[in-house]
């Protein structure tokens, strides 16, 4: 019998032995060859053994408390599903939010899922391997309750029937398509730095709680339930990519330098792709809970600068372009939504005017610039919609080489004119909507070059429908486009107003108040 | 406003989405079919990956074996995220129990001390080698082609680490942190476990991730956990008052058979694909039998003293009888 | 200096998480959002096991935790015992 008394563990030592412990150093093979990966980006790293967990999770209670949310969540998408949940949305109006949100975000959830699978096995060290592993599952849980939970939308609504194809070809899509494929083909360092870091901490508080705050105040249970549960895991990966920039820049001093770097563009990307959540927060919402300008300020302003300063001991620096950002705050969402508004029929979803009430309420949340600039754009769009003359812009727009997005950004000091940098690599000309973008190609051309940007694409006849002949004479290159994309031309795109989005929303609403 | 509107009933415009309908019909799809297939972006990928510039981001070409609709792999379990955990969840309670049970009935006191000694011997050493098939499965989700072998990977992975953390609770129950640090040296230095350190080593630079799946899941932990759960823990020890390590050890059991179901899936699809593939299968499994009978028999000699040679035998009989169930010849 | 902060579902058994943080925390604000409730903290915050055990009338693991948070702000500090975010500035 063993009569020796056991020292009890504390829960540190414990979740040491459960998870660095395992590993060793290769003998029978070289240490290079089994972390192939850790070398070539310059980032220095002298112990991983020095490494802080900062949630002490194991997988028993990973299992344990995950199923609890899992339970949860699907008890909740079942019944919000049975019961017609999405009758109970403010207006149908709010359906066309989770159309780009599905649109976009699941595959970044995907590719975030795989990117930490690379890492959870090629990090040096047991505990941000398996840091990174765990962040790899909840990432493929994220991609999964999403579409599952906005699943039932696409059975009575259109616009998301064909998603992940669309995700792949449609224009607006590249943009977050390009945003995570590009970090996933940066080494694990950058990668962390951009999603872990850049991404997740400094600006997924911005999508996941106003904007899921949000779709709760505006009766969708579902999207609450997936969105909160969801950012329950981020605030893992959260403190995992605080802790990865930490242990980085406490491990060598030669490592400061490429870190900043990866921040400074790093944050610059994530806030250009956050330029459509601007636009789903102030017009996409039909009850809102804040403007995008005042969630910027508590979570981006007052939240990434705390933290920016936290890091000063360090030497990192908040980066430039957060001039830049401060100026755009007041512009964004609006520059984005007219883009949208006036680009109607090539976009998955639809697009409006706002009500009177809603354009006071714009006013009032951004009093130095909406009556100014933009209250206008929008009194001359409904008096055109009025005349029967629905603004459309003809043109395919010029695309960022480094965002995607259209030029719709203006001088930062100057709201009239919209931003053009250029640059010359290999004796081609290439464009871009802002100087940190310029900046971010300047220093990886080759990287850039080959962004696959689908307007130039469309241009150099690469998005016709298989089988469609250009040379024919009745061709029609739009109409070929949207089959390339699998739009279908007057469900899926155009005014809300006379959608059949809007008569069945309708229809199905008055049958719940009369007895025919 | 919230209104009742249970007993209102609208007819869909559509049941699922148009990828799904174009590989099962026109049909509600299910939560396996809506969060698997076609996930991962297979057109227009950008950019070349720093760490692998001869491929594209998500590329077949990362291993030899070819399939033409990688779709196809399906998982028989059909588990996504939330179907997974679940299971997950259930086993950890009942795994939880047992702890508990064998904790408070003392059931581990049972054996004698050569009897307990031995498990541990054999037993601890082995949280090593499954961080190894850990890391193996991670890889394989990182590098393989298409969701539906990559995600029953990444499940994999993670239920790996479980079982190395199963094993270094039951070294905290039976020992303590000392007893962790035995099995590590171990593994580390004994003569017995150097093969099987060098051959998990040796997975750990095999790059064709397909070949990784035959090396670790079908081949290595096919031999390992028949002879180690099945024959040493539930037979021997067993039979030695360990029927409290039995009961600790359950779940990699039950892991194993459920999780073999799985593995044989893939490969019986991958090697009715075509000639060429079975041909490779077979030589990789060929190969990899080879190497890891070889390492596991001084640790069967560990575990099982004279009768060793002759379990091992019957445990590689019987793996031989399953691959040639799914098509291979050896 | 900073805020910290940390984010909760609206429900009953963050209610208990809220009215132990409130206890714990005498600098604490609480703002309340639809769905959510979320506190914040000038520098430091801490949750004490002990004394949500203490509202809830039963034992927790303060990695329950999980289940109900929708976000946080700050370095983590967690054992048995305590959960901590800070900032060191
Ligand atoms: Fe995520
Ligand atoms: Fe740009």
């Amino acid at each position: 019998m063993d009569m020796s008394v056991k020292k009890k563990l504390g829960l540190k030592e414990k979740y040491a032995l459960m998870t660095r412990n395992l590993g060793w150093e290769p003998s029978y093979e070289k240490r290079e060859d089994v972390y192939p990966l850790l070398d070539y980006e310059g980032i220095k790293i002298h112990d991983w053994d020095t490494w802080e967990d900062p949630f002490r999770l194991t997988m028993d209670s990973y299992w344990k408390y995950q199923a609890e949310k899992e339970r949860k969540l699907y008890a909740i998408i079942d019944a919000f599903n049975q019961n017609n949940g999405h009758l109970n949305v403010t207006d149908a109006r709010y359906i066309n939010a989770m159309k780009v949100f599905l649109s976009a975000v699941p595959a970044l959830e995907y590719n975030a899922h795989r990117g930490f699978a690379r890492l959870g096995r090629h990090m040096g060290g047991v505990g941000p391997q398996v840091a990174c592993q765990m962040q790899a599952i909840d990432e493929m849980r994220h991609c999964q309750t999403q579409i599952h939970s906005i699943s039932n939308y696409n059975r009575f609504y259109n616009g998301i029937h064909d998603w992940k194809h669309m995700n792949d070809r449609l224009w607006y899509l590249s943009v977050p398509k390009s945003f995570f494929e590009d970090a996933c083909t940066c080494g694990p360092f950058e990668f962390i730095i951009a999603i872990g870091f850049s991404f997740e901490y400094v600006l997924t508080n911005l999508v996941f709680v106003p904007f899921v705050s949000g779709a709760a105040y505006n009766g969708d249970m579902g999207t609450m339930t997936f969105g909160f549960s969801a950012q329950s895991d981020e605030a893992r990966h959260m403190t995992l990519g605080l802790e990865v920039i930490k242990f980085m820049l406490e491990q060598d001093p030669a490592n400061l330098p490429i870190v900043q770097k990866w921040i400074d563009k790093w944050t610059w990307r994530g806030v250009r792709l956050l330029t459509i959540v601007a636009m789903m927060m102030d017009y996409m919402l039909p009850k809102r809970v804040m403007s995008w300008k005042e969630a910027w300020e508590i979570y981006f302003e007052e939240n990434g600068m705390s933290l920016f300063k936290d890091l000063a001991r360090y030497g990192i620096k908040v980066p430039d372009c957060v001039e830049q950002i401060k100026k755009e705050k007041d512009h964004l969402s609006h520059q984005a939504w007219t883009t949208f508004y006036a680009a109607a029929p090539m976009t998955n979803f639809h697009t409006w005017i706002p009500s009177d009430d809603e354009l006071d309420w714009l006013s009032a949340k951004y009093p130095d610039t909406f009556d100014k600039y933009y209250r206008p754009r929008f009194e001359f769009f409904r008096e055109q919609a009025e005349k029967g003359e629905r603004f459309v812009n003809p043109n395919l727009p010029q695309l960022c080489q480094v965002c995607q997005i259209p030029m719709l950004f203006t001088e930062p000091d100057d709201p009239t004119q919209i931003a053009y940098r250029q640059s010359e690599h290999d004796g081609e000309k290439y464009h871009f909507c802002s100087d940190h973008c310029q900046h971010i190609f300047d220093n990886e051309p080759e990287k850039y070059v080959e962004a696959w940007l689908p307007v130039h694409q469309i241009l150099q006849g690469n998005c016709f429908a298989e089988g469609d002949d250009p040379s024919a004479p009745d061709f029609d290159p739009i109409a070929s486009v949207m089959k390339y994309w699998h739009l279908e031309n007057g469900r899926d795109n155009g005014d809300f107003a006379g959608s059949e989005d809007e008569k069945n929303f309708a229809a199905w609403r008055g049958m719940t108040t009369s007895n025919t | 406003m919230q209104i009742d509107l249970r007993t209102v009933s609208i007819k869909p415009l559509r049941n699922t989405f148009d990828h799904l309908v174009r590989r099962f019909g026109d049909k509600p799809a299910s939560r396996y079919q809506e969060g698997s297939y076609d996930i991962q972006a297979d057109t227009n990928l950008q950019y070349r990956p720093s760490w692998d510039p001869e491929h594209e981001l998500h590329d077949a070409g990362r291993t030899a074996i070819v399939m033409s609709d990688w779709y196809a792999l399906k998982d028989p379990r059909q588990f996504y995220y939330g179907a997974y955990t679940l299971a997950r969840a259930r086993q950890q309670e009942a795994a939880e129990a047992s702890f508990t049970f064998v904790e408070s009935r003392a059931l581990l006191d049972q054996m004698d001390a050569a009897t307990r000694s031995r498990a541990l011997a054999v037993l601890m050493p082995l949280r090593h080698a499954a961080w190894g098939a850990n890391m193996n499965n991670t890889s394989m989700c990182a590098d393989g082609y298409g969701t539906l072998i990559t995600q029953p990977c990444m499940y994999h992975a993670m239920d790996n680490l479980g079982v190395a953390q199963y094993l270094t609770r039951l070294g905290l129950l039976l020992g303590d942190a000392a007893t962790l640090e035995a099995g590590r040296e171990a593994w580390l230095n004994d003569a017995a476990w150097q093969p099987l350190r060098r051959l998990v080593e040796k997975t750990l630079v095999t790059r064709d991730w397909f070949e990784l799946f035959v090396a670790q899941n079908f081949v290595l932990d096919g031999l390992l956990y028949p002879l180690i759960y099945g024959q040493f823990v539930d037979k021997h020890l067993n039979a030695h008052g360990g029927a409290g390590v039995s009961m600790l050890t359950a779940f990699m059991s039950e892991w194993h058979d459920e999780t073999r179901r799985w593995i044989d899936a893939v490969l019986k699809t991958a090697a009715a694909e075509s000639a060429a593939n079975q041909a490779l299968l077979s030589d990789w499994t060929r190969q990899w039998r080879g190497r890891a009978a070889e390492a596991l028999s001084p640790i069967a000699q560990q575990a099982l003293g004279a009768s060793a040679a002759e379990v091992l035998a019957t445990v590689e009989q019987s793996f031989n009888d399953r691959a040639a169930k799914l098509g291979l010849t050896l | 200096m900073s805020n910290v902060f940390i984010a909760l579902q609206t429900n009953e058994e963050s209610r208990y998480i809220v009215e132990a943080l409130l206890e714990d925390n005498p600098t604490a604000v609480v703002d309340e959002q639809p769905a959510m409730v979320k506190i914040n903290v000038p520098g430091t915050l801490v949750l004490r096991r002990e004394t949500v055990e203490e509202k809830m009338g039963r034992p927790f693991d303060l990695q329950e935790m999980q289940v109900n948070l929708i976000t946080l702000s700050g370095h983590v500090d967690e054992d048995e015992n305590e959960f901590r975010l800070s900032w060191n500035d």
